[in-house]
């Protein structure tokens, strides 16, 4: 089957299978920053926005991508880029592997949160599991990013 | 030092951030095969009957492979050096199956819809036996898991196959009994630690193809690409030489890549089919058919006088490898080589356990290596003991540590060179307010807060046998190339070794290439595990980083027609002492490659570690418990951490950290769990809780450096020792909160309420 959207501002037409997850077809599309550590939407590896919304690619049907405005870490580099200095300075990501995901996450709270207190932070990301950093160098990092100092 | 002991930020770090395609999947050949494994459904069983004919007939099917399609050799799939500890006890495939997950046949085809639909169509009958689920009855149990007549062993690992035992080991220094008798006062418990999962994020996964001479290449995800080749060179009966494995960058391992998974898969479809094949174990398969930590159970004795001086440890174990024996003997081993020596005022001491089969998945290597167990029994007994002498936990340490300068029972003699154990135990106290807060204080109406604590210790690489290569080279351009064999998988190896060599040569970390873990075209080395990568590969660094700078100076010196001793190099350039007369590196580079010089520059040095010096720390907990439902808050961590010289304060803080994490997921969420036909019941992280951000309180790692006398700069290792303390600490925090002394691990509310309703 045919989908069209718009991905990373750019409209596309992919084949999919009807039981295919976004996750997958945008690897297949080329985004391999888009990543997968579980099958149970329980790590936030895989996320993206869909129109501006972070979301779980892995458990989102392709097909249901139809029409909508998709971006991966591959659309947003510059912002990406911007923050990852800050994550590198604290040496917080440690295999990378799940960097893409917190950084599309990350990227996403900025926009959304009004006021960035500690446990707002912890509490956006919470959903983004990371298995080497113990998470500490990830909010000192993203506290220096978006200059919260409490 | 101008880059040693600064935080440069990892070489490879923005790349990796921000989303390149540099891991194993993402390089994987487009149009590969897609393999797919069929498993068993039976703890254990023997096939009597498999019929592959309907799965081979559909159309995008491979290749269907069997155990009649593999060689007949066994091997073991633990990356050790050779002679290999573990025994060689398994085969690709098998007509007996060991576990619920272990491999019944391999299926490659076109795309991963068509392999997974050919799995459906293999018909396997099965003669369903008695399997053996319980470690603890393991040994002498009706059912030998593994009958067969070819396994073997390289050497002595007191394995006996018909009573389920994979490994036994014993270590006894003077007369422990003797001792215990004469003590005043005896601790003694029995401890059980649970199977942990790895649970990197990256999965499991390899590709394999043919390349332009025939030669079979394997790109893979693992920690130890020189031990994988010649894992592969037996199983699938190849010479090394026509064999390449690559390992791109890793999304994590701890040890886990430290066992051979899906590389032999990948391998033999490639044989079979001629043809580029990949293989990606999903999170339930990396769940069920990889490794674990091994599950064990350690009686802990400890004797002491009225004064608190320990007089003797004892120590026995009982560790659960699963259906396979990779890691076995020395995991095993580990328990007491990391644990006997922290207190050395004792008069005799004795390590002895066993590693027995059972019929589950195969526990292997995981980040602690046997340290974390035995860590977890000897700590919480040595809280005991303080109790029992009425002794502050932390006064009783420093009574008893092992110091610098001095020697331990079983440790030949050797003199300790380095530690400053006791100025970590300060420090933690210090930090986390121990005079204030110890044992504990009540906060609201169910509410208490008490702080606990642990020491630990680990290797830095292992003594005598971990050897590693290392090669530098300078370039037509005059920067450099520095070719490695060891595996950085996050954890920033590839950043600080360059720093070594960076610091040696004056250079800065832009002008070093750093090419690694490529069997064809870097020197050996064992892979990144046992702690060894900065203290043995950083010292094989070193070293060949001065024979480099020597020839630079040589060659320098024949460019401006002095003698070596006249002249001098500051990483840019080779001057006469009088300053008279200079030559630029660059300059020297290019005459050398395409000159007159007519000779590459290239340092190369070996090296393998005659000691494994011990990094420490001091572990400190503060918990909240709810008394009411046994709920366990962790506020906060501290972690005093001795890794002699800090190479790279960011990369090594961030170690302790993750290590700590993964520590607080032993201590008190993770858990891989069975059913009782021996189907694991944890397989995915719906099941099997890892730490979130939020489980985890405030964490802080100080240091307290020493310099390491056999060390690169000083260092020791800091990769695993992080794992060890959280586990003993928290437990110890909750005793002191509401005294309940849980055991078993992990510590889970329903525990704790079970302990207060038993108090
Ligand atoms: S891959 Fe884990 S949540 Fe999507
Ligand atoms: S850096 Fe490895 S999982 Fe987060």
């Amino acid at each position: 089957m045919q989908v069209e959207f718009i991905l990373n501002g750019q409209r596309i037409e992919l084949a999919v299978e009807k039981n295919e997850f976004l996750a997958e077809a945008l690897r297949k599309a080329g985004m391999l920053g888009v990543r997968q550590g579980c099958n149970t939407s329980s790590c936030g590896l895989c996320t993206v926005w869909i129109d501006g919304k972070p979301t779980l690619s892995c458990s989102f049907l392709a097909l249901r991508a139809a029409g909508k405005s998709i971006t991966t870490i591959e659309g947003v580099q510059t912002e990406a880029k911007e923050f990852a200095a800050f994550l590198t300075a604290q040496g917080a990501e440690q295999c990378g592997f799940c960097s893409p995901g917190f950084i599309m996450t990350v990227l996403a709270m900025k926009r959304e949160l009004t006021t960035y207190s500690e446990e707002a932070i912890i509490h956006y990301l919470a959903g983004n599991l990371c298995r080497c950093t113990g998470y500490m160098g990830q909010l000192r990092a993203v506290k220096a990013y978006l200059g919260v100092t409490e | 030092m101008k880059i040693v002991g600064t935080s440069v930020p990892k070489i490879d770090g923005l790349a990796i951030a921000t989303g390149a395609p540099v891991y194993t999947d993402d390089l994987a050949l487009q149009h590969a095969l897609v393999i797919k494994i069929l498993r068993s459904p039976h703890a254990f069983a023997k096939i009597t009957a498999i019929d592959t004919s309907k799965a081979e007939g559909l159309s995008g099917v491979a290749c269907v492979l069997t155990y009649q399609d593999v060689p007949k050799v066994r091997f073991t799939l633990a990356g050790q050096s050779h002679p290999e500890p573990s025994p060689f006890d398994r085969l690709i495939l098998e007509q007996i199956v060991r576990y619920v997950g272990d491999e019944v046949a391999i299926v490659a085809a076109v795309d991963e819809a068509t392999a997974v639909k050919a799995l459906r169509l293999i018909k396997v009958e099965y003669d369903v036996l008695e399997p053996v689920l319980d470690f603890v009855t393991a040994e002498g149990h009706a059912s030998v898991i593994h009958p067969e007549a070819d396994l073997r062993c390289n050497f002595d690992i007191g394995l006996h196959q018909d009573k389920n035992i994979a490994a036994s080991h014993k270590v006894e220094v003077g007369d422990v009994e003797r001792e215990l008798a004469q003590c005043d006062v005896v601790a003694e418990e029995i401890f059980f630690t649970q199977a942990q999962a790895h649970a990197m994020m990256e999965t499991y996964r390899s590709f394999s193809y043919l390349d332009h001479t025939g030669r079979l290449v394997v790109v893979s995800s693992t920690q130890i690409p020189f031990h994988v080749r010649r894992q592969l060179a037996l199983a699938l009966q190849l010479p090394a030489s026509k064999i390449r494995v690559i390992k791109p960058r890793i999304g994590g391992g701890f040890g886990g890549k430290q066992t051979g998974a899906v590389e032999i898969f990948a391998a033999i479809v490639t044989l079979k089919t001629g043809k580029p094949a990949k293989i990606v174990y999903d999170r339930k398969e990396t769940f069920i058919s990889t490794s674990s930590r091994h599950a064990a159970r350690v009686k802990v004795r400890l004797g002491a006088d009225r004064q608190g001086n320990i007089l003797a440890i004892d120590i026995q174990a009982l560790t659960d490898t699963g259906a396979y024996g990779e890691h076995a003997p020395t995991v095993l081993g580990c328990i007491g080589e990391y644990t006997l020596p922290l207190y050395n005022k004792t008069k005799a001491v004795r390590f002895m356990g066993k590693a027995v089969y059972t019929n589950k998945m195969s526990a292997g290597a995981f980040r602690g290596y046997g340290a974390t167990q035995g860590t977890f029994a000897l700590e919480s007994t040595v809280n005991i003991l303080a109790e029992q002498l009425n002794m502050d936990p932390t006064e009783i340490r420093l009574k008893n540590i092992i110091r610098a300068g001095e020697t331990h029972l079983t440790g030949h003699g050797e003199a300790l060179g380095s530690s400053t154990l006791d100025k970590c135990i300060a420090k933690g106290k210090q930090l986390i307010g121990w005079d204030d807060k110890y044992p504990r204080t009540v906060v609201g109406t169910n509410k208490v807060r008490a702080v606990g604590m642990a020491l630990t210790m680990q290797g830095s690489g292992i003594a005598g046998i971990d050897t590693a290569s290392a090669e530098i080279r300078l370039n037509d351009d005059g920067n450099y190339t520095l070719l490695l064999g060891s595996t950085d998988m996050g954890t920033g190896s590839d950043t600080i070794l360059a720093q070594m060599a960076a610091e040696v040569l004056e250079a800065a970390i832009g002008d070093i290439i750093v090419t690694t873990a490529d069997t064809d075209i870097v020197p050996y080395d064992p892979g990144s595990y046992a702690s060894s990568t900065t203290y043995v590969t950083g010292t094989a660094v070193i070293n060949a980083a001065k024979v480099l700078r020597q020839a630079i100076l040589q060659q320098g010196a024949e460019f401006l027609h002095h003698a070596v001793e006249d002249v001098e190099f500051d990483g840019k350039s080779v001057t006469t002492l009088d300053g008279a007369k200079t030559i630029s590196l660059p300059k020297i580079a290019e005459l050398s490659v395409l000159g007159n010089g007519k000779l590459q520059l290239v340092g190369t040095a070996t090296f393998g570690g005659e000691v494994s010096p011990p990094p420490y720390i001091a572990g400190f907990a503060e918990v909240e418990v709810d008394t009411l439902t046994g709920k366990v808050e962790l506020i906060d961590y501290v972690a005093a951490v001795d890794c002699g010289t800090v190479i790279n304060p960011n990369l090594a803080r961030i170690q302790a950290e993750g290590g700590i994490v993964q520590g607080i997921g032993m201590a008190m969420f993770e858990d891989v769990k069975y059913d009782p036909a021996g189907r694991m019941q944890s397989d995915s992280f719906m099941q099997y809780k890892i730490p979130c951000r939020k489980d985890v309180g405030r964490i802080r790692v100080e240091f307290a450096t020493s310099y390491e006398p056999t060390g690169p700069f000083g260092a020791k290792s800091i990769g695993e020792v992080v794992a060890n303390t959280p586990a003993p600490a928290i437990l110890h925090a909750v005793y002191n909160a509401v005294g309940v002394r849980v055991q078993n691990l992990p510590l889970t509310p329903e525990k704790v309420f079970l302990g207060l309703q038993n108090l």
